[in-house]
C-alpha cells in the first residue's frame, strides 16, 4: 500500500462549524505533502485527528494502514509530530527534554544516550545541549522540537507551520533540515502559511478551505491547469486583476491590447499563491 | 505489558521529577508556610487549654492540619504542573501522541502530587511530634493512611486538571471546593460539634475521611473502617474520572 496517509469522507465538526467536512486524502509514502490553507481552513483539526490526539466525528482515516481511531497505539508508534506552538517543557533543557520524549517512546535505555548525541549532532546543538529552552534562539527551538519528535525513527512526520515565526536564513536552514530528513526516508506532512516553502518543499500540495480540500496535485501541474504565465495589472490605483495564459507570447498579446492609460502591468510565472487565490477567493494566511 | 506500565509510568514521573529537582528547595519552603502558619495560629493561639474529644486541642488538630497539608499539596501538586504542561507547555499533548498509556498518564502525573503531599504532611507532622510527643503516635498505620490520602488527592488533582480548562476555572474551583474544605472537614474542629445534617454532608467530601483517619490512627484510637472504605471509594471514584477525562482529550 503506497498511501501513508489515507482519508475517506473524514469529518469533523465543533458546533456547527465544520472544521473538516468530507475530506478524501492521500498522501504516498516518501514524499513531503504541503497542506495549504487560511486560518480556521482546517489543517490543524486534520493533524490532530490524524495524529489520535481529536477523534473524527464520521468517516475513515489510516496512517500506515492503521486506523486512526481504532489502532491509535499503532498509529503513534509511526509518527512524529511537530505542533503550531512550541511543545517542549521549558523547565528542563535540550537533552532532558529529549531524554523525556525518548522514554515516552520506549527507546531503550541503552540506545537514548547514543540517540540523543546523534541526533543533537546532526541539527548542530550539541553545544547547546544543557541550556534551558528559553536560553535558545527561535530557530533553535524549532530544530530542538524537530529532533525531539525524530528520537523514535517516525516513518511520517507531521510539520505543523514548522517555520513560523522564523527569520528568512533559519527558515531556510530548517528546509534542507526538512530536504535531509526525507532523503533519509520520512515521509513529511507539512502545513505552511508560506506559499514559496511549499513550492520550493513539497512533491504535491492540498488547498483547504472551509474544511474541504478545494485541490491537490503537484506544484507544477496546480501552476499549469491555471496557466503558466501571470499577467498582473494594477486598476486605477486601486485594484489588482490577475490573468492567466498558457504561455508567454499570449501574456504578451494581450498586455499590447491594454489600454495605454493602464498603469502597472507586471508579467511572470504563476505561482501557488495565484492558484489557491484563484481556487478560494482569499489569500493564504487571511482568516 | 507490566513492564511497559511501570517504565512509562515513571517516564511520566521522571519529567516532573526532574523539574522538582531544580525547584525542590523553594516548592518544599512554600509548600510548609500555610500548615505552620494554622499550627501556630490553631494549635498556640486559640487552642491553648482547650479539650477536644478527651485529647488538648494541640494533638486534635496536629493530624488535622497533617491532614489538609496532604489535600493541598498532593491536589495541586498534581493539578499545577499537568495546567501548565495542558496550557502552556503544550508538553502534555506530547504525551497523549506518544504509546503510553492512559493509566500510565493518570498514575505518573499522581506521583508527582503523592511525592509532594507525603514529604510536606511528614514535614508537618515531624513538627507536630516534637511539639505533642507523648500524645502522638508514630505508627505503620498512620503512614499508610496518609500515603493513600495523598494518592487519593493527588488522583483528584489530575481529575480536576483534566477537566477544568482554563485557569480562572482553576480558581473559581479552589475558592468554591477546596477552601470550603480545608476549614469544615474536620480539620481544626470535631464533626460531633455539628447538626447531623451538616456531618452527612461533610461525609461527602473526602477530606472529611482523611481527618479521621489520621487522627484516629495517630492518636491510637479504634480504627474508622468506614471512612478508609470512604476513601478507597473516592480514590476510585477520581481514578475512573480521570479515564474518562483522558478518553475525551484524545481518540
Amino acid at each position: 500500500m503506497n498511501n501513508f496517509i489515507y482519508t475517506e469522507n473524514l469529518t469533523k465538526s465543533y458546533g456547527n462549524i465544520k472544521a473538516i467536512d468530507n475530506l478524501d486524502l492521500q498522501v504516498e509514502r516518501g514524499e513531503i505533502f504541503g497542506f495549504l490553507g487560511p486560518n480556521g481552513a482546517g489543517k490543524t483539526t486534520t493533524i490532530r485527528v490524524l495524529t489520535t490526539l481529536t477523534r473524527s466525528d464520521s468517516g475513515f482515516a489510516s496512517v500506515d494502514g492503521f486506523d486512526v481511531r481504532t489502532e491509535p497505539e499503532k498509529v503513534k508508534k509511526v509518527i512524529g509530530v511537530v505542533q503550531q506552538h512550541l511543545s517542549l517543557d521549558r523547565d528542563l533543557s535540550i537533552r532532558e527534554n529529549m531524554e523525556f520524549h525518548a522514554r515516552i517512546h520506549h527507546l531503550e535505555s541503552s540506545k537514548r544516550k547514543k540517540r540523543i548525541a546523534e541526533l543533537l549532532e546532526y541539527v548542530e546543538l550539541t553545544e547547546y545541549a544543557d541550556k534551558m529552552v528559553d536560553a535558545l534562539s527561535g530557530g533553535m527551538k524549532k530544530k530542538a522540537a524537530i529532533v525531539c519528535s525524530l528520537l523514535h525513527e517516525p516513518k511520517l512526520l507531521f510539520l505543523d507551520e514548522p517555520t513560523v515565526g522564523l527569520d528568512a536564513q533559519a527558515r531556510r536552514r530548517l528546509w534542507d533540515f526538512m530536504r535531509r530528513l526525507n532523503n533519509d526516508g520520512t515521509t513529511i506532512f507539512l502545513t505552511t502559511h508560506y506559499i514559496e516553502e511549499a513550492e520550493v518543499l513539497c512533491k504535491r500540495v492540498g488547498i483547504m478551505h472551509h474544511g474541504h480540500l478545494i485541490t491537490v496535485g503537484k506544484p507544477a501541474e496546480l501552476r499549469k491547469k491555471l496557466g503558466a504565465v501571470a499577467v498582473e495589472t494594477l486598476v486605477n490605483n486601486k485594484e489588482t486583476r490577475c490573468e492567466f495564459f498558457q504561455d508567454r507570447e499570449t501574456a504578451n498579446n494581450y498586455v499590447q491590447k491594454l489600454p495605454n492609460d493602464s498603469a502597472t502591468v507586471i508579467i511572470r510565472d504563476t505561482n501557488l499563491e495565484d492558484v489557491f487565490i484563484e481556487r478560494t477567493g482569499e489569500k493564504v494566511g487571511d482568516s | 505489558m507490566v513492564t511497559n506500565f511501570f517504565s512509562d509510568t515513571y517516564a511520566v514521573l521522571w519529567v516532573d521529577l526532574r523539574n522538582m529537582r531544580r525547584h525542590w528547595k523553594s516548592t518544599i519552603a512554600t509548600s510548609l508556610v500555610l500548615p505552620l502558619l494554622y499550627l501556630v495560629a490553631f494549635g498556640y493561639g486559640l487552642g491553648q487549654g482547650v479539650n477536644v474529644d478527651g485529647v488538648s486541642y494541640l494533638a486534635f488538630v496536629i493530624p488535622g492540619i497533617v491532614a489538609l497539608t496532604a489535600f493541598s499539596i498532593s491536589f495541586n501538586g498534581a493539578a499545577s504542573k499537568l495546567q501548565v504542561d495542558k496550557f502552556f507547555y503544550k508538553s502534555f499533548d506530547e504525551l497523549l501522541m506518544s504509546p503510553v498509556s492512559s493509566y500510565s498518564i493518570v498514575i505518573g502525573k499522581a506521583l508527582i502530587g503523592v511525592l509532594r503531599g507525603s514529604i510536606s504532611a511528614l514535614a508537618i507532622y515531624v513538627v507536630g511530634f516534637a511539639l505533642a510527643a507523648p500524645t502522638l503516635l508514630a505508627n505503620p498505620p498512620f503512614f499508610l493512611m496518609l500515603l493513600l490520602s495523598c494518592f487519593v488527592f493527588a488522583l483528584f488533582g489530575v481529575l480536576i486538571a483534566l477537566v477544568i480548562n482554563s485557569h480562572q476555572s482553576m480558581s473559581t474551583f479552589s475558592t468554591v471546593v477546596m477552601l470550603p474544605m480545608t476549614f469544615l472537614c474536620g480539620t481544626f474542629f470535631s464533626l460531633s460539634q455539628l447538626p447531623d445534617v451538616a456531618k452527612a454532608v461533610l461525609y461527602f467530601l473526602p477530606l472529611t475521611h482523611v481527618s479521621n483517619l489520621l487522627r484516629t490512627t495517630v492518636l491510637g484510637q479504634p480504627f474508622p473502617w468506614l471512612s478508609f472504605v470512604g476513601l478507597i471509594v473516592f480514590g476510585f471514584a477520581f481514578f475512573v474520572g480521570c479515564m474518562v477525562a483522558l478518553k475525551r482529550s484524545s481518540v
